[in-house]
């Protein structure tokens, strides 16, 4: 992975990017409700690398979809770079798109199988304003994007998402960021479906494109080793509440919540047989 | 020895594309599962994996196609089937298989019951409704979860709960050898360690006979399979026990996956992540030698040659690799 400071930034001083308050989602009624986020607060800052942990059923995605404003809020408020975000109309709502991407754990969900891999990367070259150039600049920055992800354009054009292994789908992924530059790079497990070996590559471009471009990037995880390992900043997130948050190395060194310091213990070690006496299949997880 | 469950011999398959460009994602693959025992195979994305289940299970439609190689079930030849006349005779009953991602291509508007339905009724299509419920009912009582989520839809289930319903449905039929690819990749550890009980449990009450399990984490397979198979480029390059592959991996790959988890610890942040550099090679122009040499540490000029033969060694162990094992422990041992 890239050279980086063992130092942590400081990001508390830099403008806010996206920012929240008492944020809430609640779902269903009667018995059939369910509070999947519960009055949560955050500040994420510009260029700043967060990590929103916790297990299944937590309500990371659904605050991530309402980042995304895919999804409105029961109540509470989200601001953008500290005003209160207005994505009320549709063309308010677009003019926010601009800025926030998203990539998701499934790669082939956030691909139209009948749209070609070159079609893909023309759009967002045209999507950034890019539809005059000459043709000869749009193939050179569709392959400098693939370059930047390790894959090789010229193996890629007239192919189909579905000719390729998850794992090119992921660095894809990336290179459509690449070539979109947001200000606001949403990863909802991006990770969990591939190999070490191309999760430590995806994670170095992702670093590298947070520090090339200067994105916030709001990374959603169950993974608190892979957390502390890439994030400026870990929000640890239990039943729709954020239990804890603040600096990666404080929160993960020195952790004062117990659903943190659990999922801490819980981390796999290589050569640690589990205990499954302990699992109970009967709890409704 | 056990009775051998499942047998592959040297199988060949490959994806037939556009302009003729084939690509050979399972070259020369052998391996046995004894009755009882489970099996885990890891690679990174591409490797394979995905293929060599289908490969396995005669799943052969369009573009995937058999070239050479057998396929033996409990004694039966099926490398010869029909794709179709497997679907019919082989899939549930002989081999279960729950495709990577399974849990989140469940039809979102069908309650779970008609997917037990639907296995049930492939194999036994005069079944009546409430003998498949009562059977539902038994087998998810018998492995820990509510027969309430039977008249349940798969959004209101969590990953967890999802996952363990599609591998109970999957397995209603008592099959010979299960096929999971990727079953726990996807969820947290506390759902991931419910998976992997229920799995044991199925296989201790003799409900599945033998299974294939499909990772890309070589260090989870510990807590999973009896046997680890490490799959490199469409070839096996090492096979052993899982204390074995875990404590003393002999291949250099094998070596390099072992290395690549992340511990929360004081130190980790900031550090290189302990990858192996580069990309596996192109599957449809692969290389004369060895397919790994380009990223090995180790490699030497001979390495590209020609093709490594698979080397036994200690009991029942094998890798591909032309340096020998004490060779190879020798530079791991002054890392
Ligand atoms: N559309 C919906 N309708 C009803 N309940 C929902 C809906 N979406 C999510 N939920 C519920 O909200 C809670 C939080 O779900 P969410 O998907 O946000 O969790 P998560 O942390 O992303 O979990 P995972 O790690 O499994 O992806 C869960 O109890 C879930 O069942
Ligand atoms: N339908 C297809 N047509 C052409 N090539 C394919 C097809 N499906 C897979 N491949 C290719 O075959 C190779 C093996 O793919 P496979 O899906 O078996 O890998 P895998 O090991 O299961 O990877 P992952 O961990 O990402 O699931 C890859 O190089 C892939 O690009
Ligand atoms: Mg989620
Ligand atoms: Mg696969």
């Amino acid at each position: 992975m890239s050279e980086r400071a063992i130092e942590q930034t400081d990001f508390t001083n830099r403008p806010l990017c996206l920012s929240g308050r008492g944020v809430t989602k609640i779902f269903g009624l009667g018995d059939k409700r369910t509070v999947a986020v519960d009055h949560v607060d955050f500040d994420f800052h510009e260029g700043e690398f967060v990590s929103i942990v916790g297990e299944s059923g937590s309500g990371k995605t659904t605050l991530s979809k309402m980042l995304l404003g895919l999804l409105n809020a029961s109540e509470g408020e989200i601001f953008f770079q500290g005003k209160p975000r207005d994505i009320s109309t549709g063309r308010k709502k677009k003019e926010y798109w601009k800025g926030i991407q998203a990539i998701f754990q499934d790669p082939f969900s956030s691909f139209n199988t009948f749209q070609k891999i070159d079609t893909v990367l023309l759009d967002c070259i045209n999507m950034r304003g890019g539809k005059h150039l000459p043709k000869e600049k749009k193939i050179e920055m569709m392959t400098e994007a693939c370059g930047f992800v390790n894959l090789k354009f010229a193996e890629l054009t007239n192919k189909y998402p579905f000719e390729l292994s998850g794992g090119q789908m992921q660095r894809l992924m990336i290179a459509r960021i690449f070539l979109l530059r947001p200000r606001i790079l949403l990863a909802d497990e991006p990770t969990s479906m591939v190999d070490a070996c191309s999760r430590a590559t995806i994670l170095d471009m992702l670093l590298n494109l947070r520090d090339e471009i200067g994105m916030t990037v709001i990374f959603i995880t169950h993974d608190i080793g892979l957390a502390y390992y890439i994030s400026d900043t870990v929000y640890i997130m239990e039943h729709g509440k954020f239990v804890e948050f603040g600096k990666a190395d404080e929160v993960i060194l020195n952790p004062q919540a117990a659903y943190t310091k659990r999922l801490i213990s819980d981390v796999p070690k290589i050569h640690e047989e589990w205990d499954l006496s302990t699992v109970d299949l009967l709890s409704q997880k | 020895m056990g009775k051998i469950m499942l047998e592959v011999k040297n199988l060949k398959t490959k994806y037939v594309t556009r302009f003729h460009e084939d690509v050979y994602a399972v070259d020369g693959v052998s391996f046995t599962i004894e009755d009882g025992k489970s099996l885990g195979i890891a690679g990174e994305s591409g490797c394979g994996k995905s293929t060599l289940a289908l490969s396995v299970m005669g799943y052969y439609f369009s573009p995937l196609h058999y070239i050479s190689g057998d396929i033996i079930i409990d004694g039966k030849n099926i490398s010869g089937m029909k794709p179709d006349d497997v679907r019919k005779s082989i899939l549930g009953s002989e081999i279960a298989y729950i495709p990577q991602a399974a849990m989140n291509a469940l039809n979102p508007t069908q309650k779970i019951i008609r997917f037990m339905e639907d296995v049930i009724h492939a194999h036994d299509p005069k079944a009546g409704r409430k003998e498949i419920r009562e059977r539902a009912e038994a087998r998810f009582a018998e492995l820990g979860l509510p027969p309430s989520v039977l008249d349940k839809h798969a959004v209101e289930l969590s990953g967890g709960m999802k996952q363990r319903t599609v591998i109970a449905v999957s397995t209603i039929l008592n099959p010979k050898v299960l096929i999971a690819d990727e079953p726990s990749s996807a969820l947290d550890v506390t759902s991931q360690k419910m998976v992997i009980k229920m799995l044991r449990e199925l296989m201790g009450k003799g409900y599945i006979k033998s299974m294939l399990f499909i990772t890309h984490e070589l260090p989870l397979l510990y807590n999973v399979t009896d046997d680890i198979m490490v799959m490199y480029a469409g070839q096996i390059v090492e096979r052993g026990s899982a204390r074995e592959m875990v404590f003393d991996p002999v291949h250099p790959y094998s070596h390099g996956l072992m290395n690549s988890i992340l511990v929360p610890e004081e130190g980790t942040r900031g550090n290189k992540l302990t990858a192996i550099p580069g990309a596996p090679p192109n599957l449809k122009r692969p290389p004369d030698g060895c397919r790994f040499a380009e990223r090995c540490k180790y490699a030497r000029p001979e390495c590209r040659y020609s093709m490594i033969p698979e080397k036994s060694f200690d009991a029942g162990r094998m890798y591909r690799c032309l340096l020998g094992v004490d060779e190879l422990k020798e530079v791991y041992g002054h890392e």
